[in-house]
This record gives structure tokens, sequence and C-alpha cells, in this order.
């Protein structure tokens, strides 16, 4: 196998751009290099290589004639919570094996527009539900880094199979979804870029919902500047989401590599959790240090509600769970459990269809929205996200930008935290805060622990400022110069 | 607040789940570990503030009542369990 798709995106864009390579030939090349990584890191739930070359032709006939868009030709890997019309779109769920939309999600009909091949589906956390990409009804995902002793690593979660996918370089980018960290978290334990933008920046219709006041399609990349691409190649206004953002979208591009000279950078002392490893705090200084030296002033901050985040997470998200996951009854789509009366046939589906993390949650979330118990859980937990709103309110008016770890450990073994959802939960705890408030919030690879594994340092902006987030985030980039790969053993 | 095995069952109707009884017992020590956990939130002093619905302030937009989709029947069947002459086909619901 060449050496093609080991290429950044934007490396990549500009050969295809030259005619130095072909879509078709890239296309072949991912098509078989994800091929041949499925039985070792399980990241892949559907391909449809007919699709991917057709898509892959077309991009070759525009660029033949210099014509093509922002990212034409580029295979791109997506997350199975995204429809792709005539292509299985699960959520990883059994309740939905075998679904086929006919229709496309606006985030990857927005990819399609702009060049983009579609490549594969990725392996996830069951709807989104998960920070290892355990939950998947077609197993746990293998993170290309491997632990100290060979042992087998989570690519985080939920957006697992993604962030493998990239950071194995299998694909030029994918998409993602976060929730409560599910772009941020993974891409920090593999070593990859991923982006969570301002809520609305990027369109919800066509994927499968989670959480949807919380819910944020992003990309994962190479690079700080691909994140940049990917994101500019799937924002914009959606008429058809009405929680979408009637804004222009600003040259994400363009702020790449502009100077971070006198940008005041807020380094919360929330961030500093209990057990937390020396070496992420380490990390968090080095980001600290490299944006001094690159012209920064560095304020110390206070965001005092950040460890009711969690907690509050844990009360909306289940809550609009249980809400949208209503819709799954085996009636007009999906898999249907008979039953020897209607409410036996819904309930027997849901109880075969969903995994325990999944049922977990839509129990959690009827529970809190039921009657008596709405005001003590529910309203509650929305009061307290707008403290945590206010905590970020307050902060943006000193500073520009915040620098936080993104996760509170690098890459951890399978089956290590399985048995306990409240350790497992606890992964979100630094990503979850700007999924509440809805600021955007990138993960930048900064530095490796002791056994070799990536770490992230996060950056977030103010609302509608991914600008700042990537002036930042490629400062980041350029002082840690983390150019680590993981040894080939897929 | 915590819940007995009781609320678990009457929760897991309320969400339309069949849990097997051998669940139960794991159910309500998962849910009350949960539950004790989210507590926290009553520390929080919320009084006097507004309950938040989303995250960027701006108007919903409206659009004009008319038809804009449809005509896709054969579409909507697609992913039916179970379909016949243009209808999803759907266990007895009324007597």
């Amino acid at each position: 196998m060449s050496d093609l798709l080991k290429l950044s995106l934007d490396e990549v864009t500009t050969k295809l751009k030259a005619k130095e390579v072909s879509a078709t030939e890239l296309a072949k090349e991912a098509l078989a290099a994800c091929e041949a990584a499925q039985p070792a890191l399980n990241a892949f739930t559907a391909f449809d290589g007919d699709k991917t070359l057709a898509m892959a032709a077309a991009s070759d006939e525009k660029l033949a004639k210099g014509e093509g868009g922002l990212i034409e030709g580029a295979p791109i890997a997506i997350k199975d919570l995204f429809a792709v019309e005539g292509v299985s779109t699960s959520a990883s769920s059994n309740i939905l094996k075998g679904f086929k939309p006919t229709y496309e999600s606006t985030v990857t009909s927005t990819l399609w527009d702009n060049g983009g091949v579609f490549l594969c589906k990725t392996s996830m956390d069951e709807f989104a539900m998960g920070s290892s990409n355990e939950t998947a009804n077609t197993g746990p995902v293998n993170n290309p880094w491997k632990g100290p002793n060979g042992e087998m690593l989570t690519p985080g979660g939920s957006s697992g199979g993604s962030a493998a996918a990239v950071a194995a370089d299998l694909c030029f980018g994918a998409t993602g979804t976060d929730t409560g960290g599910s772009i941020r978290q993974p891409a920090a334990f593999t070593g990859t870029v991923g982006v969570k933008a301002t809520y609305g920046r990027t369109s919800r219709w066509g994927t499968i919902a989670f959480a949807s006041s919380l819910d944020h399609p992003g990309p994962f990349a190479k690079t700080v500047k691909d994140s940049a691409i990917l994101l500019q190649a799937m924002s914009g206004h959606d008429p058809k989401d009405s929680t979408s953002l009637p804004q222009d979208v600003p040259d994400f591009v363009a702020a790449v590599g502009q100077s971070v000279k006198g940008l005041k950078i807020g380094v919360p002392k929330e961030y500093r959790v209990d057990g937390m490893p020396e070496e992420i705090e380490r990390a968090w200084q080095a980001g600290i240090e490299w944006l001094k030296a690159a012209g920064c002033e560095i304020v110390d901050i206070t965001l005092p509600h950040t460890k009711y985040a969690l907690p509050a997470y844990y009360i909306v998200a289940p809550a609009e769970a249980s809400s949208n996951l209503a819709r799954y009854d085996g009636m007009r789509y999906g898999v249907r459990e008979e039953g020897e009366d209607l409410t036996a046939v819904y309930e027997n589906t849901r109880a075969a269809g969903f995994g325990h993390e999944v049922q977990r949650r839509i129990m959690i979330g009827t529970y809190v929205l039921s009657a008596g118990y709405y005001d003590a859980y529910y309203l509650r937990a929305q009061k307290v996200r707008t403290r945590i709103l206010q905590d970020f309110d307050e902060a943006f008016k000193t500073v520009d930008a915040i620098l936080t770890p993104s996760a509170p450990s690098a890459a951890f073994a399978i089956g290590s935290k399985s048995d306990d959802p409240i350790a497992m939960y606890l992964n979100d705890v630094f990503t979850v805060t700007a999924n509440l408030a809805g600021v955007p919030a990138m993960s930048v690879p900064a530095g490796s622990d002791k056994d070799g594994l990536p770490l992230g340092l996060q950056v977030i902006t103010r609302a509608l400022d991914e600008e700042t987030m990537f002036k930042v985030g490629a400062a980041l980039e350029d002082a840690a110069g983390f150019n680590a790969k993981p040894e080939k053993w897929w | 607040m915590s819940v007995t095995a009781d609320d678990v069952r009457r929760i897991a109707r309320l969400a339309r789940i069949a849990e097997p009884e051998d669940r139960i017992d794991a159910l309500t020590d998962e849910l009350n570990g949960i539950l004790t956990w989210i507590e926290q939130l009553n520390e929080v002093d919320v009084e006097g503030v507004d309950a938040m619905t989303t995250p960027v302030k701006f108007a919903l937009p409206q659009r004009e009542d008319e038809v804009t989709d449809g005509d896709c029947r054969d579409r909507v069947l697609a992913n039916a369990p179970k379909s016949d002459e243009g209808f999803f086909v759907v266990p007895k619901s009324v007597e």
C-alpha cells in the first residue's frame, strides 16, 4: 500500500486538484485499507463500495474540469448515527438492525455537496450512550493505540469507530456527534483532532436523536486545519432543524495559523480533579507555557458549577433520550418482537432491541420526567444548566478562550470500566460543560503519557466564536509538535 | 430519593420495556446508585434562576403553513417491519 492515506485532508485535496492522484484511486485504496483493518479494529458497521466508487467517479469528472468543492474527492467515514441514503444506519443498535434510510442527513449531504466521498459507516456506543464504544451491538472497537503490554484499549466513545478510523489513517476525516464529549474524548484517546462547534452550527436533521438540546455533529481530523476544513464543509443553516442557527458560516480555515498574540486564556481551577494522573496535569501546564510563549496572557479563572455539570447532564440527557427513543416501537421501522397484545409487542420489542445501557438511561429519563418528580429533577437540572452557562458568560467577560485537559485519563483498557456506570460517566467530566452551555470546544493532541499514549487538551470559546478556538488550537498543535502514530498492527 | 423494586417495575412499564424479573434487583441498585449521585444538585442555589431551554438565544423560525413534503408512500414504508397494500400492518389494538 502506498503512503497516500497518511496524507492530511489538506494535502490530499491539493494533490487531487493537481491531478497527481484520482479520487477513484484514492477511494479504492481507502476501501481496501478499511476492509483489511476491520477484523482487527472492528471500527466499521457498513460499506457500500459501489456508492463509494460512483461518488469518486463523479468527483473525478469535476476535478478533470477544474471544478469541485472544498473537499472534492476525499473519502470520509460517517458515524452510524447519520442517515446515509440506502446504506445501513443503525446507531449500533439491534432495534434499528437492517434500517436503510430513504433520505440523507443534512450534515452528510452538505459534505457530499462539498465534494466528500462516502467511505463507510463507523461503529459507536449504542445510540451514542457511552464513553468507550463498548455498548455497540457489533462489539467493542479496538483503539489503534495499544497499551504498554499490548493490551487492547478503547478508542473512547461514543464516536469510537470514527476516531479509530482517522487515527489509523484509514480515511481523511470522519463525522462524529458530541452530546457530552463523544467527539472530544475519543479524539483525545486516539491522538486526533475533534471539534464540537456552537450548538446549532451543524444541523441535527437526519442524525438519530439522543438528547436534542445537547447533540452536536462535528468532525474528527488528523490536523487542526483539516478539522476547520471539515467543519466548514458540514456547517450551515438548515430550515429542517428548528435549532439550526440562521447565521453565515465564517471562514474557519482562514483562522488556522493566525496569531494568538494578546489573547487572554482562562485556566479554570475546577478542572483539577481528584485522582487525575500527574501526566494530564503536566500536559495542561505544557499547554499553558506554549500559549504564553506564543504571546497569550494566562488568566486564572473560576467556573464554580463545574462539578454539577455531569449530574445535571445525567438528568437532562436521559430525560430527552427517553422522549426521543419512544419512537422505537416496532411499528414503522426497525425490528418488531411479537407479543400477546399491542403493549406486549412494544415492551418485547424495546427489551430485545435496546442494550442495557440504553435501557438504563431510558428508565432514568422516564423516572425524572414522571409525575411528582419533574420539578425535583428535570427542572432543577435545567436551572443548574443555566448556572453553568452563567459561569462561562462570566469567564468570557475577561478571557477569549479557556484551556483545559480533554479527558481525565489516557485511553483505558477494554472492560476496565464497563461494570461501573458512574466511573464510565466521569470520562466526560471536562467535556460535558460545553455541551450544557452550547459553546464551541475542541480537543487537540498535546503529547503522550509515559506509555506513549496520546493526551488531548481542550480549547473552549464563546458561542459563535469557533475562529478563536481554531486559532488557539492551531497554536497548541504547532507548539506540541505531536506527530506520533500508533505502530501498525491491524 | 431512592427507588424500590416496585418503582422499577412501574418505571419499566411506563418506558414500555419488558424487564425480566431477574433483572429488577440489579436495575434497582443501578438506578439508586445514579440517583444518589445526582442528588448533589440539591447543593446548588437555583433560587430565581430560569430553567435553560436552549443554549443559543434566537427566535424560533416560522415558515408559511404549506405542504413541503410528501407523495413518497413507498419510501415511508420501505423500512416497515410489516406492510401490505401501502399500509403499515400493526397488531390489533381495538377489540
